[in-house]
């Protein structure tokens, strides 16, 4: 007799319906790869879901130049499997104006992210791009359907959202049209930990506490990856830490923490009272409302 | 009651791995909330997520900063603060969309589809519940059974669901008073029977102050039934009675790595598989057996509803997407007529005889629905004579597809819905928004006896005898453009080569094969849905058609388009403007139509939607009839 599903047995199942619906029906379907522990897990779901072909889309990771060390040797790893088609994209831009995270704020993540996503979207021609956005990460994202629709230039209209019944989805779209799907739109933080412990998942590891060099900034604890951190004379201190969520290095908060495997990552997010959004500078910039905004405006 | 994660913490502590396995065998179900806007919905919602200790502290010092400046209890945490998502609802006060929610207790992980209940949005709460076990109907316990609660009960036994939870909220402003929460239940008793629920249970609650939302209350001592959470954690769930059907599994998309591989995904619907397992695939009816079930982890002896899979067949079987495997002793029907149960989501109302896209499973075909029988009255429950289907109404219509779609009834009266090949979304060719969603009852008789008589001769067969290449040319414009001028100087020159025509013309068929037809909208697409199937009859009898119609929708001219052979349907646009038209006004139309004698003339009070890619334009302030005339035969002759 089979065992009944357990809710990561659906969620899988569920995510990978998603992923082949959309290869299905889409003309040229992407895959938004941001080497955190998200795009991991759903990568691996892509994987089960096309298994035993090869991916039947590219990777796409829009690059600020600015991530961890860590995270590029470990996209430069995955990305040396055959099976896989890796893109990097960086905004030329923004390149040129050599814009950076300490110089110009929040300018930093709408050229790099915002418009490199876009100016990459349009170059490649891709009309259907998958992220690993949960809904509970954030309130707007709670009301974002899995297939997110965005006109010609990218706006998200939170009133046009067309409804989703049953396993329903309607990949249909004019021109210029493109869809953003999120499979993992029904997944909670707890699950992503618990499926990347079931299935033993590669995430950088920088997501397991060890000894970083560190300075304070604003109440974050940053983490000083390279040279090109303005130090003006401070020296970095180690202390053990390690990061709840991963993007830019000067803009990602660390924690301080001992638990240096997933099991003890999982124990310290559940007993921790704060929320994982929380080391992140980026949703701060314009108060309540503000990620809403960025995806109106494009943002993932 | 414990709260789930607090007696949790020393074992999370002291052996997390324990826990793990313990959270991992939860099972999952799914709810959806439905009440007003000032039920106190997001209010519960939000003492659920609190009580569950599923509000971290940051979130909870963002709360409170929130309650005093937006709040609207006095500087009390105000916990619908913690649903309200988006901006534009903040300043409303108000939700105004499906949202979904997370969490979990010793038992379950929960996903609530938090859905609105104000009349304009009975389609966020039709999709709320499509995917819903249980529905929470909140009940203001100061107002009692309202025309809403009614409303939305009879959606969610629409949808399926079978299991009921009123939540009679706000007791504590009705100083937690048995009788009004008894009162209450009988009134909703009466209701319930009526519309045939029979399962259901009622808990008096306040979300603002916690009472029986995940603790039993002190002040409702009168009260022995479960808490809200208990509810929850108990309810028997309808996920796995699906696997006890018979085997249903829609195939997604074709696996073909290699040669030596050809493997079939999807998710199963119904029932379960293994190798051996007997199947038919429909809608062809070849049978083959199952001979392995792959995947990632190493191929599997069986598999069950609720799992996405992908299966190889014991012979070369054609199979693609749309097709299902079934059970091949107990396989479903396929038919392209039936009567349905329709939800209309879209501010553009129900064409009747427009041609839609229908979704159902992974099967798409276009469809065309009738004038619909009725439209249910969702607050009384009468049934309604309607000719369309506005936003948010319900009715019953009968609809046919342009080929046959394998389906089961939606609702069959089994322990589940058949959701996966019952449950339909039917998709604007324009727009492509989605307009409706729908539920099938059966199919119709006459798709079932009327089978396609399979002609000796052929279209092939009299194209060739005529010694030409049959197409349809499809003049269309305003008006007054010259539509009818330049199609018959063609048709002269067509015949002037030797060329077999037949020129169907807008008044003329009026007079006959449409003389039942008026000037409304869905006349207007009969009317054309008739013209283009006698072109389509006149082109397999290898004839060169030119018909002459205003068809001022893109959506009807893509329909008779999709009726013919791919090239063979040639749009000419007789482009003209319309101060041209007017000026010209032959038949003294216009002045009519500005002096309101004529109603919905195009270009006056009814759209022209222009041709988006015509396969020829005709520019007639550039050229004459005549040489427009030339033009089009040039292009007609010389397709390949």
């Amino acid at each position: 007799m089979l065992k009944p599903l357990t809710h990561l047995d659906r969620l899988e199942a569920e995510s990978i319906h998603i992923l082949r619906e959309t290869v299905a029906e889409a003309q040229r379907p992407v895959m938004l790869y941001s080497i955190g522990k998200d795009s991991a897990v759903m990568l691996h779901l892509a994987r089960k879901a096309f298994y035993p072909g090869a991916l039947p889309f590219p990777l796409l990771h829009v690059d600020t130049t600015w991530k961890f060390t860590a995270m590029y040797e470990l996209r430069d790893k995955i990305a040396a499997d055959s099976a896989i088609e890796l893109i990097v994209h960086k905004n030329p831009e923004a390149q040129a104006k050599g814009i950076n995270p300490f110089d110009h704020g929040p300018l930093h993540t709408d050229m790099w992210k915002t418009e490199g996503l876009k100016q990459a979207l349009d170059k490649y021609g891709f009309d259907a791009a998958f992220g690993g956005a949960r809904r509970d990460e954030e309130k707007s994202r709670a009301k974002e359907r899995i297939f997110s629709f965005r006109n010609a230039s990218h706006r998200w209209d939170p009133k046009r959202q067309r409804p989703e019944l049953w396993s329903l989805y309607n990949v249909r779209k004019n021109k210029g049209e493109s869809v953003r799907v999120f499979p993992l739109s029904n997944w909670t933080e707890l699950d992503i930990w618990q499926y990347i412990l079931r299935e033993a998942i590669e995430i950088v590891p920088l997501y397991l506490a060890a000894e970083r060099p560190t300075v304070e900034r604003d109440g974050l604890i940053l983490m000083v990856d390279d040279d090109r951190f303005p130090l003006n004379g401070e020296k970095p201190k180690l202390r053990k830490v390690r990061f709840r969520t991963l993007g830019c290095y000067p803009l990602t908060g660390a924690v301080e923490s001992e638990a240096a495997t997933v099991e003890e990552v999982v124990a310290e997010m559940l007993l921790t009272t704060t929320s994982e959004r929380q080391g992140r500078a980026i949703d701060k910039d314009a108060g309540a409302g503000s990620m809403e905004k960025k995806k109106q405006d494009g943002y993932f | 009651m414990t709260l789930p994660l607090d007696h949790d913490r020393e074992l999370i502590a002291s052996n997390v791995s324990e826990w793990l396995a313990r959270h991992e065998a939860k099972e999952m179900l799914r709810f959806i909330t439905c009440g007003s806007v000032d039920d106190g919905k997001s209010t519960l919602i939000g003492r659920l997520l609190y009580d569950c200790r599923q509000v971290f502290d940051d979130q909870l010092e963002a709360l409170e900063a929130e309650s005093k400046s937006a709040g609207t209890t006095g500087g009390k945490l105000d916990f619908a603060l913690l649903v309200d998502g988006l901006a534009a609802e903040r300043e409303q006060g108000i939700t105004i969309d499906v949202a979904y929610r997370f969490f979990a207790s010793d038992k379950r992980k929960f996903i609530v589809a938090d859905t609105p209940g104000h009349e304009q949005y009975t389609r966020n709460m039709v999709t709320g519940a499509s995917t819903a076990d249980v529905a929470v109907l909140l009940i203001d316990a100061r107002k009692g059974v309202l025309t809403q609660t009614r409303r939305h009960s009879y959606l969610a036994k629409l949808v399926g669901i079978r299991h009921f939870v009123l939540a009679v909220t706000k007791m504590d402003l009705v100083d937690y008073d048995r009788d009004a929460f008894e009162a209450i239940c009988d009134d909703y008793r009466d209701f319930a029977g009526q519309i045939g629920i029979t399962g259901w249970n009622a808990i008096p609650v306040s979300g603002l102050a916690g009472d029986n939302v995940t603790t039993r209350s002190e002040k409702t001592a009168w009260y022995d039934g479960p808490t809200l959470l208990e509810f929850l954690d108990s309810v028997e769930v309808d996920a796995d009675a699906d696997a006890g059907k018979p085997l249903r599994m829609p195939v997604q998309w074709v696996n073909r790595p290699n040669q030596g591989f050809r493997g079939f995904a999807g998710q199963i619907a119904s029932g379960r598989l293994g190798p051996g397992t007997e199947v038919r695939i429909l809608p062809s009816g070849r049978t083959t057996r199952i001979a392995r079930l792959v995947t990632f982890d190493g191929d599997l002896d069986e598999a069950a509803a609720g799992q996405s899979v992908t299966v190889t067949f014991d012979d070369e079987v054609d199979c693609s997407r749309g097709d299902v495997i079934a059970a091949a002793a107990d396989a479903p029907e396929a038919a392209d007529q039936f009567e349905a149960t329709i939800v209309w989501m879209s501010e553009e109302e129900l064409l009747p005889g427009r041609g839609y896209w229908l979704k159902v499973g992974t099967q798409t075909a276009t469809a065309t629905i009738h004038q619909p029988k009725y439209e249910v009255n969702v607050n009384s429950l009468d049934r309604l004579a309607a000719k369309t289907l506005a936003l948010n109404a319900i009715g019953v219509a009968e609809l046919a597809t342009d080929r046959e779609i394998v389906f089961e009834p939606y609702d069959s009266g089994g322990t589940s819905p058949n959701r996966v090949l019952g449950g339909f979304i039917l998709i604007d060719k324009v727009t492509n928004s989605t307009v409706a969603a729908g539920m099938l009852h059966f199919a119709l008789r006459r798709a079932l006896n009327i089978h396609r008589q399979h002609l000796e001769v052929g279209r092939e067969t009299h194209s060739t005898l005529k010694g030409q290449k049959p197409a349809v040319l499809w003049f269309t414009g305003l008006s007054g453009a010259g539509k009818s001028t330049i199609a018959n100087l063609v048709e002269k020159k067509l015949v002037a080569r030797g060329r077999h025509t037949y020129l169907l013309d807008g008044d003329n068929v009026r007079h006959g094969l449409n003389r039942d037809l008026g000037f409304t909208e869905a006349d207007r697409i009969e009317n054309i849905r008739r013209v283009g199937e006698v072109a389509r009859l006149m082109a397999d009898a290898g004839l060169i058609v030119l018909t002459a119609f205003i068809s001022p929708f893109r959506a009807e001219r893509h329909m008779v388009r999709r009726m013919l052979p791919e090239g063979e349907f040639i749009e000419v646009f007789v482009d003209t403007p319309l101060e041209d038209a007017e000026e010209r006004d032959v038949k003294g139309l216009y002045a009519k139509a500005r002096a309101g004698e004529l109603k919905n003339f195009t270009g006056i009070d009814s759209p022209y939607e222009v041709p988006e890619q015509p396969e020829i334009r005709i520019d007639t302030s550039a050229m004459s009839a005549d040489e427009a005339a030339d033009f089009i035969v040039e292009k007609l002759l010389g397709r390949r």
